[in-house]
């Protein structure tokens, strides 16, 4: 769906997305590097349960979201990708609590 | 230019570090004013200037000089005293200049006694059946992602829409290699006739040189399908194709991967509404736009917006209005006589003279067609909520209600993006249900945060002992 271009030396970092390892660019964003690994979907709605991905890629459309280290519905878009990272896809609402 | 401290309050606080922003920034620490800029994104330069300092492209010509441009401004906000803050969200700002922001994951409160709003522009709604599939986005969405990520969409690429940015797009993506399966253009026909009335603006601007070489790189490039008047993306979990209808009755199904859509910008007004500024219609830009003076000085005493965000008029003249508010800031606080300001201004409103030639031609050549701005049947209006254009149509039709009724009777609007995708859509299909002026409609009425924030943050704000009595039973 998306790839990428030759570009100038990288440093890669990784992140696990729903349990899989996923390469991605130190310095990108989530949904940058969700989208090269070839996920297009990154949540389905509460309203519902249709899937979404990335629109605006700018934080203003909240399709994005995905939970990142454990904290539920973060805007992909605008949170950029840690060595380690944990993203989980997302299922409807984002569970609250404990 | 960036410290790790927040100080309790500041002379000048500017949110956005877009051209605009950079400029107002740069300008007013010049003046020795101690400035705080807020901006969302992990780099300075907004979406038009976005990862200028490090994008991962390695040749310099797919994004093209217009863009490059901005690597001097960048340059000289990143040296100057203002203290930047990227990756922090803002979502309030009082009429007294009271600040939430969120950094971190933290929320602090402090004061400013000006603030500039430079948030910008966003992509105007564009409500087609199937826009809300994986595999459609803006064409602004992939712009992003190319500048700072180096990616280009790949397979069955489809761009439609109308405006600059659709070209744009199309050129730097043939220029990086990629390959568009079509485009489908949706500028209406007659645009071209009412634009040429403005023609000797346009002629004496940058854009015609611009704009030409543009035009041609991309037809002679391109599969350009021209009068597009219906299109719809079609697929279950994600895209698989995208239907058109042509002026001349043609109608054909297009297999697709990607389907970038854009019919301009407007402003990002968030903020600037809920702080409650003062707003109007403008038929031209077909959007709402800040009640502002020549400096940028809103309704709201303590609040100036420069940029886009002011309504629409580009990059370079978004540098000068940046400028203009910060020297107006400056005179209000107290550090310059008017005189000062003015002699200090003279260059800056020559140079949003000269930004601002060929846009009234751009205006009306680009605006979009009322079928693409008012959404039809089972099409989602509001993408977060799924409120359908038929909802809205039934709803209307029952009483005379306004967007915020709207709200409750459907939840319209009340989804995380808070209108930003749907508020102009509602706006225009009430006013067209109801014959008469958007303005006479009116917006959602907004409210802080004017972006979700979790609880947890809100509890971190720091509490004292009086704070924690007030709310305590005993």
């Amino acid at each position: 769906m998306f790839r990428r271009l030759p570009d100038a030396a990288v440093t890669l970092v990784t992140i696990a997305v729903d349990g899989l390892a996923v390469s991605a660019r130190a310095g990108e964003t989530v949904a940058a590097a969700l989208l090269a690994a070839g996920f297009g979907a990154f949540r389905t709605t509460p309203a519902s349960g249709s899937s979404r991905g990335p629109y605006c890629m700018m934080g203003v459309c909240f399709d994005c979201l995905v939970a990142v280290d454990g904290v539920g519905s973060r805007q992909a878009c605008l949170v950029q990708v840690r060595e380690g990272m944990r993203i989980e896809t997302q299922r409807g609402r984002r569970p609250v609590g404990p | 230019m960036s410290g790790p401290l927040l100080k309790d309050s500041y002379e000048l606080a500017v949110v956005g570090a877009g051209p605009a922003g950079m400029a107002a920034a740069t300008q007013a620490a010049e003046l020795g004013i101690e400035t705080v800029v807020f901006d969302e994104q992990a780099m300075p330069g907004g979406q038009i200037y976005r990862s200028m300092n490090e994008t991962p492209l390695r040749d310099p010509a797919i994004l093209g000089e217009a863009y490059w441009r901005g690597a001097a401004l960048v340059e000289a906000f990143q040296r100057s005293a203002a203290q930047y803050v990227p990756q922090a969200t803002v979502w309030t700002v009082s009429r007294e200049g009271e600040i939430g922001v969120s950094v971190g994951g933290a929320v602090r409160l402090l004061r400013a006694k000006r603030v500039v709003l430079a948030t910008g522009a966003l992509e105007r709604p564009f409500p087609i059946g199937g826009w809300t599939l994986p595999g459609v986005m803006t064409a602004g969405a992939a712009q992003i992602l190319l500048k700072s990520a180096a990616m280009v969409g790949s397979g069955r690429v489809v761009l439609a829409g109308t405006g600059p940015l659709l070209w744009l797009l199309a050129a730097q993506y043939l220029r990086a290699g990629g390959a568009l399966t079509a485009i489908l253009e949706t500028t209406p026909r007659g645009n071209l006739g009412r634009a040429l009335a403005h023609l000797p603006g346009f002629l004496a601007s940058g854009y015609l040189r611009e704009g030409f070489a543009l035009l041609g790189e991309v037809r002679r490039r391109a599969n350009l399908v021209r009068s597009v008047i219906a299109l719809r993306a079609g697929g279950g979990d994600r895209l698989t194709d995208v239907t058109y209808r042509t002026a001349g009755g043609l109608e054909v199904t297009l297999r697709a991967d990607i389907l970038l859509l854009h019919q301009g910008v407007v402003p990002n007004l968030n903020l600037a509404v809920a702080i409650g500024c003062k707003h109007v219609w403008n038929e031209v830009q077909l959007c709402f736009v800040p009640v502002l003076d020549a400096w940028g000085q809103s309704s709201v005493e303590t609040v100036a917006i420069a940029g886009d965000g002011g309504g629409i008029a580009g990059a370079v003249a978004a540098e000068a209005r940046g400028h203009l508010a910060a020297l107006d800031a400056a005179c209000r606080l107290g550090s310059i006589d008017a005189a000062a300001r003015d002699r200090l201004a003279a260059t800056h409103v020559g140079a949003l003279r000269e930004a601002q030639r060929g846009r009234r031609f751009l205006d009306r050549l680009f605006r979009p067609a009322k079928r693409f701005r008012l959404a039809r049947g089972r099409t989602l209006v509001c993408r977060c909520e799924e409120v359908t254009a038929r909802q809205v149509r039934d709803a209307a039709a029952l009483e005379r209600i306004g967007p915020n009724q709207l709200k409750a009777f459907l939840r319209c609007g009340m989804g995380p993006c808070q209108g930003r995708l749907c508020g102009l859509t509602v706006t225009e299909m009430l006013a067209d249900a109801h014959g008469v002026s958007p303005d006479d409609i009116g917006y959602y009425r907004l409210r802080p945060p004017v972006k979700p924030i979790t609880v947890g943050e809100l509890a971190s704000l720091p509490k004292s002992e009086a704070d924690i009595a007030a709310v305590e039973r005993s």
